[in-house]
């Protein structure tokens, strides 16, 4: 099945939750609508599409020019080995989407990983706190607005450059 | 061996001596700069040939601690935990680009060299530093433990 045969596929299934559909380097990615995330990748997971493997889950931050994030989902199909992206926008005043729990294991701590650096909540996640920074650590550092050179140390330092 | 019936010193001199070829090291190992060290101290380069090949993997029983690869803030008490376990005398090598300054990293996450945290003796750079830089870096050290003057714990009391 090719890029342009899996999206007509996914398009017949999902219907309206998919606002457009694009290819990148031979892989397909569809443009979903924020609120249909949950319900499209649960079909996605199910057969005939089977896309048993959630790769990745990460996020860009368009918060500056667009006022927006975009939550990137990165799906493997062991079945058919084909790959699928899958993306959708979230407003950058309030980012929150629909959680990935139950679906597929690791999303939890995928979306763990994207609430600390970005600051989007996960909603239905049983327990979203933060995965990589410490106890104590203020603001969301892959977030553009976060100063770059803001550092938050655990103990006293001797001055630094 | 006529000629050689006796020697003087100094017992500061032989002290530092006795040291700076008795360093058991502790390797703080956090990073890529790990596989230099591993070079360096095994038989290829061997710094066991100067003297600093017994490694310890508590820092208890070590009294060289290296400090190899990036440390972010997130890790900078647990190095300083580390350092404090160390007995005295205690030595620390800056192993590496990011140990020295926090390396190609300038951001949250990462401290800009680690004599923020402790005392650094060393600084060895490089991205990662060849494994005759860390031997340079070595006999640098042991030339500083003979220069210094000897922290006699029990003469001090006195």
């Amino acid at each position: 099945m090719g890029p342009e045969d899996l999206i007509e596929a996914v398009r017949k299934r999902l219907g309206p939750a998919v606002e457009a559909a694009t290819d990148s380097f031979g892989d397909p990615v569809l443009i979903l609508r924020a609120e249909a995330v949950r319900p499209a990748l649960a079909a996605l997971r199910e057969p005939p599409f089977d896309f048993a493997v959630l790769l990745d889950l990460t996020c860009v931050d368009f918060a500056a020019t667009e006022g927006r994030f975009e939550l990137v989902y990165h799906l493997y199909s062991l079945a058919g080995n084909v790959r699928l992206r899958l993306k959708a926008s979230v407003p950058a005043a309030d980012p929150a989407a629909a959680s990935l729990a139950g679906l597929w294991k690791n999303a939890e701590w995928l979306e763990r990983e994207v609430f600390d650096m970005f600051g989007v909540r996960f909603e239905g996640h049983p327990y979203l706190r933060r995965l990589l920074t410490y106890e104590g650590f203020e603001g969301h550092p892959l977030r553009k607005s976060y100063p770059w050179r803001l550092e938050q140390p655990r103990i006293p330092l001797k001055e630094g450059p | 061996m006529s000629g050689f019936d006796f020697l003087t010193t100094r017992f500061e001199t032989a002290l530092g001596w006795g040291r700076k070829f008795s360093l058991f090291h502790y390797p703080f190992i956090t990073a890529c700069c790990g596989m230099e060290y591993m070079s360096a101290a095994c038989a290829h380069f061997d710094i066991d040939r100067f003297g600093a090949g017994l490694t310890r993997f508590s820092p208890r029983q070590a009294d060289l601690l290296l400090v190899v690869g990036t440390v972010t803030h997130k890790l900078a008490p647990v190095l300083r935990t580390v350092y404090d376990q160390m007995l005295e005398p205690k030595w620390v090598i800056a192993f590496g680009a990011c140990a020295v300054s926090g390396g190609i990293y300038r951001n949250y996450a990462v401290v800009q060299g680690i004599d923020r945290i402790v005392p650094v003796d060393v600084f060895i750079p490089g991205c990662p530093p060849r494994p005759e830089t860390v031997l340079d870096g070595l006999l640098k050290l042991q030339d500083k433990i003979q220069g210094q003057r000897q922290d006699w714990r029990w003469a001090r009391k006195t």
